[in-house]
């Protein structure tokens, strides 16, 4: 019988490793061999095959990574559905999935078609349903029409009378005097507001003594929009159970602000417009953002595309320090070659500026090699011949 | 940075999103570009109004280590170069 190799013996053995492997292979590598009962040889052969392998597995130089992405997203792109709409179960609250939400991605576009947030909250409001109710009020706009049951214009006495409903108020936790402060706000309206001390819910608004009737009309549709509570882009709220703990689902979309708000966890409050990800957390979390949301979307339509591929797409679209896109207007605009730019779309545009402007393509990269039917410079056809004139003296 | 910052302002460095940065000192920054055998301009950039090189204090010129969290490898080092703008 053999000895088994003892445990720090064996963190001796692998910290030969621990340089060569990339954190994830090297801890799940020690993890396995823990547990293990191996002999110092035995222990000694595994990770030597382990480097082997991961040395083995890595992308080799000249490697087409590129034409191997684009494939391999391309093609399962072909078995998405059209137009999906993919309903979260909760009310009419609806995202844009599948091919349009992917298009819009790589776009770059600034506002999604269904913008929406995801939104933790924190310690004290995450168990409670009535507390992340209140977060989740304070963070829906209320306007007044959501709260009223009634507003007439009446000519007579020249005033707007403005008819609450209680039940709505209470709802979104709202009360006369905050209707009251919020209408004396508007600029025309200060010291025109004033209650019936016989109904508690109506409230009269005199109207400015040389309006015409268009811009009472105005007026009442402006008081109408007028915002009461609640941050600016964000519709409607929904909370949502997810495990042991309530989250907020927005319609509509504005990381900046409601990382501010009280209740919500910051750390974790999350949008899928990858604009406002850039602008407030950088380009590194767009970065990941863009991940998150791609690997999103293929999977919920059931494609198993590896990961890399999405790192690499999400790497050349924040490259140079902001969101490009993938298109005409980014990566490919931007192409150093001529005729790797004319190839993808307005051709006859870009040989004409090319021609005007006296470009010179040094036919480097891959598109313009196939296009005068060159062997492209990949794989093996990337290494160049370099004399270097001293060594070649010196073996004379 | 806004005005209605009355409360305590979150850090975004703690986002989750946000990988972790840390400036390179001159002598790393240097150490790195000879390992490479590149120009720092080669590396990927970031700009000087990211919101994460305000909140560093980085300015144009520095390069940036960032330290993410991969799903292929468990843990990913990438540099950035600070540009302006």
């Amino acid at each position: 019988m053999s000895d088994f190799i003892s445990a720090k013996k064996l963190d001796e053995l692998l910290d030969s490793a621990r340089s060569l492997l990339p954190v994830g292979v090297f801890n799940e590598l020690r993890e396995r061999l823990t547990r293990l009962q191996l002999t110092e040889d035995e222990a000694r052969r595994i990770i030597d095959l382990a480097i082997k392998e991961y040395l083995g597995s890595l992308i080799e130089p000249g490697e087409a990574v590129g034409t191997v992405t684009a494939q391999s997203v391309g093609e399962p792109g072909t078995q998405m559905t059209l137009r999906t709409f993919h309903y979260a179960g909760v009310r009419e609250l609806n995202v844009t999935l599948g091919l349009p939400r992917l298009i819009e991605l790589v776009d770059a576009r600034k506002m999604p078609e269904t913008p929406i947030m995801v939104i933790h909250l924190d310690e004290d409001h995450r168990y409670d349903r009535v507390k992340a109710l209140k977060v989740a009020r304070s963070i829906e706009t209320t306007k007044l029409e959501n709260i009223i049951s009634k507003i007439d214009i009446d000519l007579a006495t020249s005033t707007i009378i403005i008819d609450l409903d209680p039940e709505m108020l209470e709802d979104k936790g709202l009360t006369r005097e905050d209707v009251i402060k919020a209408l004396s706000k508007v600029k025309a309206l200060s010291g025109r507001v004033s209650t019936d001390d016989a109904d508690v819910n109506r409230i009269y608004v005199e109207i400015p003594v040389n309006y015409d009737f268009i811009k009472i009309q105005k007026l009442r549709d402006r008081l109408l929009k007028l915002k009461l509570k609640g941050i600016k882009g964000i519709n409607r709220v929904i909370v949502q159970r997810r495990g042991d703990e309530y989250v907020l689902i927005t319609d509509g979309t504005n990381l900046e602000a409601v990382l501010r708000v009280e209740g919500v966890d910051p750390r974790r409050v999350f949008t899928n417009s990858i604009y406002e990800v850039e602008n407030v957390l950088g380009i590194e979390a767009a970065r990941q953002a863009l991940i998150n949301e791609i690997r999103n979307v293929l999977e919920e339509q059931g494609l198993d595309v590896d990961v890399r591929h999405v790192m690499l797409i999400a790497d050349m679209m924040t490259m140079t320090g902001v969101v490009r896109q993938i298109g005409r207007h980014g990566i490919a605009g931007e192409k150093a070659s001529v005729l790797a730019r004319a190839s993808f779309e307005v051709t006859v545009k870009y040989l004409f500026d090319a021609a005007a402007r006296g470009e010179v393509d040094e036919l480097r990269g891959v598109a313009e090699n196939v296009i005068i039917g060159q062997i492209a410079p990949i794989g093996t056809n990337l290494v160049r011949l370099i004399m270097n004139p001293t060594i070649a003296k010196r073996s004379e | 940075m806004s005005s209605k910052s009355s409360k305590k302002k979150f850090n975004i460095l703690e986002h989750e999103l946000v990988p972790k940065h840390e400036v390179l000192t001159k002598e790393e920054a240097v150490e790195l570009m000879k390992s490479l055998g590149i120009g720092p301009e080669r590396l990927p950039w970031i700009r000087a109004s990211d919101p994460v090189v305000k909140a560093l204090g980085a300015k144009p010129g520095d390069i940036i280590k960032i330290v993410r969290k991969s799903p292929t490898a468990g843990e990913s080092v990438a540099y950035r170069f600070v540009v302006s703008g």
